[in-house]
């Protein structure tokens, strides 16, 4: 799930400066899991801006609302109207649930209220860790089901490095367990740790961010799209 | 792939660096640090040069070490050439991918340099600039092997010709201390193999604990295909040896060390400590497979020669 | 833990205390110790401040971060959530949970610029009215201290 964490109250404030009336607009996606951009979040961040303009003695309108999710266009329909009435929408949807807004409303200003972070598992109630970063090309079969690109703090494909004491990475011994250290334990316990001792080759990044912006095409669905369009379009010759 | 390891030992030289002869020659190897200035000083790095000047087989130049940024190691290691010192430059894949990585060989290269130290390098956190964007496209053991790569095939590890050779003696570290105890000589076999000439250990105060290590990479064959330097650092005061016991990830004193310095009087302990770099270093050379060592006096680079001074060790051979 | 008076004062820039001033507290009170324990002030005729507002719970567990929030948005000058001692919570843990988000909702009320220190979190059973009213004036005698909320304060000017 992506899990993400709510800016600054004073950021977020500052965004909305200019504005009388706003929407905070939350998403009943991951971030609603992840206790922060849900609709009780929605809740707390509206009083929170209201309380901030009482202070500075000005009244602030706010329309709340919580949409299934941000990154579906059909979701925007239950919205109704009701973007019509305010001057600008802070989203507490991921990064990506505030773009999809963009680009379905392009002439309402948006906001983010969320600091995205990472693609993770909720570990214990309130606890959420990165477990993928997503890099497009899964080493998750040679490693014994435990991720060095995401949870590794160096990357390192042929782990541990001289950090690893005591279970712990030491880039944050107190809350980073060295995933070197999980790897070794968990394929000794599967008897693979062969696995290990090949020489993991470099890895191809292109697959991740460095291969430049991402998409993903399903054959079927993206042709019938085509099909659309080229029915569309007059034949030609 | 891995030839030139197999040939660490044989008689065909690799980069034919002053090291690698002494290796060759069957001498017992010193090396020893220097870490380059916080600028562009470099009268304080030929001062520091000054200081180990003839007490050692080659130096490491250190590559913006904890993350904090100083001059570059090529910069400086073409100093210590110009100097007369050999250096060994080291190179952290944090802060270069392999495009940089195979250039900064080149350009090294080309300045005289020819033994290379591979290394992952440490997490930007602890350095300076703890809001850098670290690079780790590849681990030391990869880079090691796109270096290797670069010296047995002559290409880049693109594919792509490479004009003129290139070969680098390279090294690697390796800490006996980390955990998972039990995988670190695999890990160390996986150095060897992706094409690590030598190793300097992290240093070593847990003797017993370093002579099962050694007694493992023996047993694995290690010792014939790499040469395997010990690393020393001599204590200067309890207080150190308390800070590096607790503080330093992979890294143990023994109780009996930080009760020796303990039981010093505070101005002798820096003599103390010294005394038990020598023991340390007459154990190390006792120890089967170790082939050298490396002296990392951190900032204490002008005691070095005073401690190897009181050692058979110098004056060192000329190969 | 409540925050010690001593605590807060040091927090606090030392201003003139205007003794015409009568805070607007409310109070969110468990109906199985708070509550209780305030019915038995009443009935054995012991006095505790007339401007605290008691607002019954189900449980302190009830309360939530805006909730809290929106008190003072109604125009509290402060806020306290008072239920059963920790351990003995009517429904297990309830008291727990207010615990947290007395503790949260501080933090937002520091970044709000509200200040967390006039919200608290009290615990004491029913038979304790004694503690009732004793928590009741130290709250009264904290934000008599602090002064009205920023928001009050904003809200007069513009009148
Ligand atoms: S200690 Fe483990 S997790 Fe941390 S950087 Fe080293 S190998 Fe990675």
């Amino acid at each position: 799930m992506i899990v993400a964490e709510t800016k600054p109250i004073e950021e977020i404030y500052g965004f909305i400066e200019p504005y009388n009336k706003i929407m905070v607009l939350g998403c009943g996606g991951c971030v609603s899991v992840c206790l922060s951009g849900g609709e009780k979040e929605v809740g707390v961040l509206t009083s929170a801006l209201k309380l901030k303009r009482k202070i500075d003695g000005r009244e602030l309108e706010v329309v709340e609302m919580t949409i299934p999710r941000q990154c579906d266009w059909e979701y925007f329909d239950l919205m109704g109207s009701r973007l019509d009435e305010v001057e600008a929408v802070v989203s507490i949807g991921c990064g990506a649930g505030v773009q999809a807004l963009v680009k379905k409303f392009p002439d309402s200003l948006v906001y983010p209220g969320l600091n995205t972070s990472f693609l993770g598992v909720g570990e214990k109630p309130g606890v959420w860790v990165e477990y993928c970063q997503g890099c497009g090309s899964c080493v998750l079969g040679l490693t014994g089901g435990i991720c060095p690109v995401a949870r590794c703090s160096k990357h390192i494909l042929n782990g541990p490095c001289g950090g690893s004491e005591k279970g712990m990475c030491e880039v944050d011994p107190k809350n980073i367990p060295c995933v070197w250290q999980l790897i070794y334990d968990r394929l000794k316990s599967i008897d693979r740790l062969d696995l290990i001792e090949k020489i993991m080759d470099m890895k191809d990044w292109s697959t991740a961010t460095d291969g430049g912006v991402r998409r993903m095409e399903n054959p079927e669905v993206f042709a019938l799209e085509h099909k659309q369009q080229e029915d569309k379009e007059p034949a030609k010759g | 792939m891995g030839e030139a390891q197999e040939k660490a030992n044989s008689s065909e030289m690799i980069s034919g660096s002053n090291l690698e002869k002494i290796f060759r020659a069957g001498h017992f190897a010193i090396t020893t640090e220097c870490g380059p200035p916080k600028g562009a000083d470099v009268e304080r790095l030929k001062e520091k040069i000054n200081h180990i000047k003839g007490c050692c087989d080659a130096a490491n130049v250190t590559d913006n070490q904890t993350a904090v940024v100083r001059m570059s190691s090529i910069g400086a290691s073409a100093i210590l050439v110009q100097e007369g010192v050999e250096p060994i430059m080291q190179m952290v894949t944090r802060d270069r991918n392999r495009i940089a990585a195979q250039s900064d060989m080149f350009g090294a290269h080309a300045l005289g340099i020819r033994n290379m130290l591979c290394l992952t390098g440490d997490h930007q956190k602890f350095g300076n600039h703890p809001t850098a964007k670290n690079v780790f496209d590849m681990d030391s053991i990869q880079l090691l092997k796109v270096i290797d790569h670069i010296r047995t095939e002559n290409k880049v590890i693109g594919g792509d010709d490479v004009e003129g050779p290139a070969k680098m003696f390279l090294g690697a570290a390796a800490n006996p201390f980390g955990d998972p105890f039990e995988f670190r000589v695999f890990r160390l076999a996986k150095k060897i193999q992706a094409g690590a000439n030598f190793i300097q250990t992290q240093c070593i105060y847990d003797m017993d604990r370093f002579k099962k290590y050694m007694q493992m990479a023996c047993d694995h064959g290690l010792d014939k295909k790499a040469f395997i330097m010990a690393g020393i650092t001599p204590l200067k005061s309890a207080g150190m040896a308390n800070y590096m016991n607790k503080f330093v990830a992979g890294i143990s004193v023994p109780d009996e060390i930080i009760q020796r310095l303990k039981g010093t009087p505070k101005e002798k302990q820096a003599e103390e400590g010294i005394k038990i770099c020598l023991e340390q270093i007459e154990t190390v050379r006792n120890i089967p497979g170790v082939a050298g060592v490396h002296l990392m006096a951190i900032e204490w680079e002008h005691k070095v020669r005073g401690i190897l001074e009181q050692t058979d060790l110098l004056p060192r051979p000329q190969v | 833990m409540a925050e010690t008076e001593e605590k807060v004062e040091e927090k606090q820039p030392k201003q003139p205390v205007d003794p015409n001033f009568v805070p607007k507290i409310v109070a969110f009170c468990c109906n199985f110790c708070a509550y209780a324990a305030g019915d038995l002030a009443g009935s054995t005729r012991t006095e505790y401040p007339s401007n605290i507002k008691v607002i019954r719970l189900p449980c302190s567990g009830r309360v939530d971060t805006r909730l809290l929030l929106r008190a003072f948005e109604e125009g509290a000058d402060g806020v306290y959530v008072a239920g059963c001692e920790e351990g003995s919570c009517h429904f297990a843990e309830g008291n727990y949970w207010a615990k947290r988000r007395v503790k949260n909702a501080k933090k937002l009320l520091d970044e709000i610029g509200i200040g967390g220190e006039r919200l608290e979190m009290f615990n004491f059973s029913a038979s304790m009215f004694d503690k009732f009213v004793a928590n009741a004036k130290i709250m009264d005698e904290r934000i008599r201290k602090l002064g009205p909320s920023p928001v009050n304060v904003a809200a007069a000017k513009s009148k």
